[in-house]
């Protein structure tokens, strides 16, 4: 590139062959862009796709393995057929939506409230509690945990899903309510004022205009609060041991790894089982899912 | 309601009506009000949640087991004598650094890649490359702990395949550390990836061209444009990403839970073996703690970064 | 339809920032008045105090003769145009304009009919049915306008309506708001920092500087009869020349004296009103369309003949500009394009004396 550019005193009949050279250098560089992309893939998916295949295996042919483990010779469904009639894993089903579904409403309530609160209203202190939103989201689960673990026990809520209820929060606020700050600062402030020469009070400015204005943020912030309800583990490994009231992370973990005889066919169907809402989730709505990511860092 | 007294007051101190009671700055005060009541929820969650139990965990970790008696700072002198718990600062610290610049590197060359794809192709890849972040950590660690189950792992048949020798995943202290922090890039490349993807689309193609007409190498090009313009997002995911990583629990507690012989505990997996499973809650809220100055010391140049960026944009 | 009354105004933002420095304004019933000067003057927070964005900090407003200090925007009964229009993104062109009158619970058929009504004025009656994204910016500053019609305020504000747009367009609407104005003929005031703008569509022109008022009048007293320096300066494009003078007696008659020992003699009748600044240092006032090439048969009262040396030439095709430095101060004047103006070659010019002004340089004021 830069030796077409920096010698432009080049005679005329080198410059046809500095044109193939740029032409061969872009080359080379999408090829070095595509091994790297595709290696990359196939570590990245691997994982995954080998979780697939042994789920479809029987657990005599995990046991006797001939030749490579990486594909499957008799694919059966009988292992997501049995956890799909075991009523223990459909619990953890049952659990994990109950919490995530409660735990998403609460958050987005909780979090666009504040948000237009701190990003419109302004009060004695919002500064600082905005700056607290932000500091709080760097504050990992597992710092927590253990006063929770107390917290939660004085209230009575150990092994109980409203425990978690309770306590996951915690979780998803802090960051929710931080891009939804972004969002709604975003807005001009013209639009209120029009807003409120057209007549429309503090509520029907939020529902009627930011709620609206601001709808992919809402997207990004309930799906981030989904996914991180979901995939949350600390505090269901430390609150809940009863397995009715597990949900999916530890029930898989704890519950589906059963003494010395491996399932470990059926253990990775249940892992794909309950790995399957985020990523449904994740395949549709990828647009939102990556702005309510970058949107953390680049809102700040 | 007290707080927003004060606003009030501070109002008319800088000079507002000396007019009393008048229906705009009700207006004014109602609305601020209304602002508080908003933000309450959000106020309970942190208070109640957050600051109450972070001091909670400082109380208890003055507690002797039974939680009987304070016993001052004993915890945390009897930890640091404790040979386990200094490996565990250690391994901590070895883990995070050593995971966080690997995703890093990795997450940037993975970004650079797909920034120099035609667009078309882009989404499937970031797609597909996103993946493992969406899976659930404790979910996805379960499968990589069947990849390297002893008997029957998947990768040491690649390896024989290829003609290595097995190699003793879990099984050995160096390698079950080294399979931690596999794991844990794996999960967290795509994030820096997805990151310094949308940093390197932010930056104007102008620029790029303006540094070839210029006379940049496609390297100084990086070097003096691309670098400096994602100087900011690069550090804030860095830095994000190393008290996450730091605190990481799901990936040890699946993969080795510490083992072998407690060799591969890290704060987290630690403080819940001692305080959870062990039943000495007070020691546990120490481990916790531990982690508390080094997240400060984040923290502290995260909000540095945010606030100098705010004001950049400002 | 309301007369608005300010009266003593200040605002005082936090941080003792003194925005407007107490302002009296009275503003008759169907008035068109435009509040005009530099950027920061707080014409802005004039009008947002107006429309009760701001709070007042002190002083009183009256619309319609009720003080309104104390009522919020929305009791106000005045309609806002905003420079950056502030369409609800998520609502049709139908919808934006109808927000305002379905808060207010008025019947579906009457919101339709106002709406339409205004679309009609307006002639945006196509694009009701639009998002505002999937506008031009002309048609996005009709919608906001739309929206101030169908409410039928007592009064419409409008801040910097047309900044946004580009040159052309800006003339366009300069017109179409005007000619709503004459159509709807409600009481507007209206924010510019253009006095193009402020001079085309005004009855009445408020210029503003540091928050206070610098003269209130219609568009050709500002221009003809300025009250300041600042007033004098800021109406007319390009600005008056303003040129340290003494101000000499010769005889009987007044001279004025430029830099470079140019004399332009003071007309007659203006002798009485300067003579207590004879001998003294003024500033010289005069409009570059009043220093011109001399013409023929130019039965101007009050010419005064100089030549000055160009040294910079402006074609704009119906005139020439040409530019030159006395000790420092810029001169300009405008030509006729036949008149053969080259940088370097002395070129005499004629002064109308009778359109001259002269500013004590102490208070900035015109003499
Ligand atoms: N919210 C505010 N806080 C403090 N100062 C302000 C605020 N808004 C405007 N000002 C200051 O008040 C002055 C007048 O502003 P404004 O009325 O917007 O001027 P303009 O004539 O350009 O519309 C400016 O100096 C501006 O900096
Ligand atoms: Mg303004």
């Amino acid at each position: 590139m830069s030796a077409t550019a920096a010698t432009p005193s080049a005679a005329i009949p080198g410059l046809g062959r500095k044109i193939g050279s740029l032409r061969k250098e872009r080359r080379w560089a999408l090829i070095t862009a595509y091994v790297s992309l595709i290696v990359a893939a196939i570590v990245m998916l691997a994982p995954p796709v080998y979780m697939l295949v042994t789920s479809l295996k029987t657990s005599a042919e995990i046991s006797n393995p001939v030749g490579t483990p990486w594909i499957v010779r008799n694919p059966t469904l009988e292992n997501y057929g049995a956890l799909i009639g075991d009523p223990m894993f459909r619990g953890f089903f049952f659990n994990s939506i109950k919490v995530t579904v409660l735990v998403v409403c609460v958050t987005m309530v909780i979090s666009v409230l504040a948000a237009f609160s701190l990003a419109r209203m302004k009060f004695f202190g919002s500064q600082v509690l905005a700056t607290g939103v932000f500091l709080t989201y760097l504050v990992p689960d597992t710092l927590l945990f253990i006063p929770l673990y107390q917290i939660v026990g004085n209230l009575g809520l150990l092994n109980s899903t409203w425990g978690l209820v309770l306590v996951y929060p915690t979780l998803t606020v802090p960051f929710c309510t931080w891009i939804m700050i972004g969002y709604f600062a975003s807005i001009p402030k013209e639009l209120d004022e029009a807003a409120l020469i057209d007549g429309a009070n503090w509520m029907q400015m939020l529902t009627k205009i930011f709620i609206p204005v601001a709808l992919p943020g809402i997207i990004a912030a309930t799906i981030f609060a989904f996914t991180v309800s979901w995939a949350a583990f600390v505090y269901p490994t430390a609150f809940i041991t009863r397995p009715d009231e597990m949900p999916l992370t530890i029930g898989v973990v704890s519950q589906l790894i059963r003494g010395d005889t491996f399932a470990w066919g059926q253990l990775m169907a249940g892992a794909l089982l309950a790995a399957l809402p985020p990523v449904i989730v994740y395949a549709f709505l990828m647009d939102y899912y990556i702005a309510g990511l970058t949107a953390g860092a680049t809102k700040g | 309601m007290a707080l927003d007294a004060t606003t009030v007051t501070a109002g008319a101190a800088s000079g507002a009506p000396a007019r009393p009671g008048l229906t705009l700055q009700r207006f004014a005060r109602r609305r601020s009000t209304i602002a508080f009541i908003m933000a309450l929820p959000l106020i309970a969650v942190i208070g109640g949640l957050v600051a109450w139990p972070a001091g909670y965990a400082i109380y208890l970790s003055t507690l002797n087991r039974r939680m009987t008696a304070s016993i001052g700072l004993e915890n945390f002198a009897i930890l640091l004598e404790s040979e386990t718990f200094r490996m565990v600062i250690w391994q901590s610290c070895i883990f995070a650094f050593s995971a966080v610049v690997l995703k890093a590197l990795l997450g940037f060359w993975l970004a650079h890649m797909l920034h120099h794809i035609p667009t078309k192709g882009q989404r499937i890849w970031r797609g597909m490359l996103l993946l493992p972040w969406v899976v659930p950590p404790a979910l996805s660690t379960l499968g990589w702990w069947w990849m390297f189950d002893p008997s029957y792992s998947s990768l040491n048949w690649i390896l024989n395949a290829i003609g290595a020798p097995s190699v003793p995943w879990l099984g050995e202290p160096w390698w079950a550390r080294t399979s931690v922090i596999i794991v844990n890039v794996w999960a967290g490349t795509p994030f820096f990836m997805i990151m310094y993807l949308a940093a390197l689309k932010s930056v104007p193609d102008q620029l790029y061209e303006a540094a070839a007409i210029d006379g940049a190498t496609g390297w100084q090009g990086l070097r003096y444009v691309t670098l400096p313009m994602m100087r900011n997002i690069i550090s804030i995911t860095v830095l994000f990403s190393l008290i996450v990583t730091f605190a990481n629990y799901d990936i040890v507690r699946v993969l080795t839970n510490g083992g072998p012989r407690d060799l591969t505990h890290v704060f987290a997996s630690y403080a819940f073996q001692v305080g959870v499973l062990s039943g000495n809650i007070p020691r546990g809220a120490a481990v916790s703690l531990f982690m508390f100055p080094i997240l400060a010391v984040v923290a502290f140049f995260v909000l540095r970064g945010v606030n100098q960026r705010n004001r950049e944009m400002a | 339809m309301a007369q608005v009354t300010l009266n003593r105004i200040v605002k005082e933002y936090e941080g003792g920032v003194q925005a407007v420095k107490g302002i009296d304004l009275d503003i008759a019933d169907h008035e068109f008045v435009v509040l005009v000067g530099p950027s920061g003057c707080g014409k802005s927070t004039t009008l947002r105090m107006i429309a009760g964005l701001e709070e007042i900090s002190r002083g009183e407003i009256r619309i319609a003769g009720n003080v309104v200090n104390d009522i919020p925007p929305r009791d106000r009964d005045i309609a806002m145009v905003f420079q950056n229009y502030a369409l609800y993104p998520h609502m049709s062109v139908y919808d934006n304009m109808a927000f305002g009158l379905m808060l207010r619970k008025f019947p579906k058929e009457e919101i339709r009919r106002r709406v339409e009504n205004a679309a009609r004025i307006l002639d945006i009656g196509m694009l009701l049915d639009r998002k505002p994204k999937a506008l031009s910016g002309g048609q996005r500053q009709r919608v906001a306008m739309g929206r101030a019609i169908v409410r039928d305020p007592k009064v419409f504000l409008f801040d910097e309506p047309l900044s946004n747009l580009d040159a052309k367009l800006r003339v366009q609407m300069r017109t179409e708001i005007k000619k709503v104005h004459q159509t709807v003929n409600t009481t507007t005031i209206y924010v510019t920092h253009d006095q193009v703008e402020a001079m085309t569509l005004a009855d009445r022109v408020v210029v503003m500087n540091h928050g206070v008022i610098e003269q209130v009048g219609p568009p050709q007293e500002l221009y003809h009869r300025p009250l300041t320096k600042f007033v004098a300066g800021f109406i007319g494009s390009p600005a008056m020349n303003f040129i340290p003078a003494r101000l000499a007696n010769g005889g009987a008659a007044l001279n004025v004296v430029l830099p470079g020992g140019i004399t332009l003699p003071v007309p007659e009748e203006r002798s009485r009103r300067y003579a207590a600044y004879a001998g003294k240092e003024v500033l010289f006032g005069l409009r570059p369309e009043h220093l011109t090439e001399i013409r023929p048969n130019d039965h101007r009262p009050n010419l005064a003949h100089l030549q000055l040396t160009p040294e910079v030439v402006e074609p704009m095709g119906m005139e020439t500009l040409v530019y030159t430095w006395l000790e420092g101060t810029e001169v300009s004047a405008r030509i006729d394009p036949a008149v053969a103006a080259a940088p370097g070659q002395a070129l005499p010019l004629a002064a109308d004396m009778g359109q001259m002004h002269l500013i004590d340089p102490q208070t900035d004021r015109v003499i």
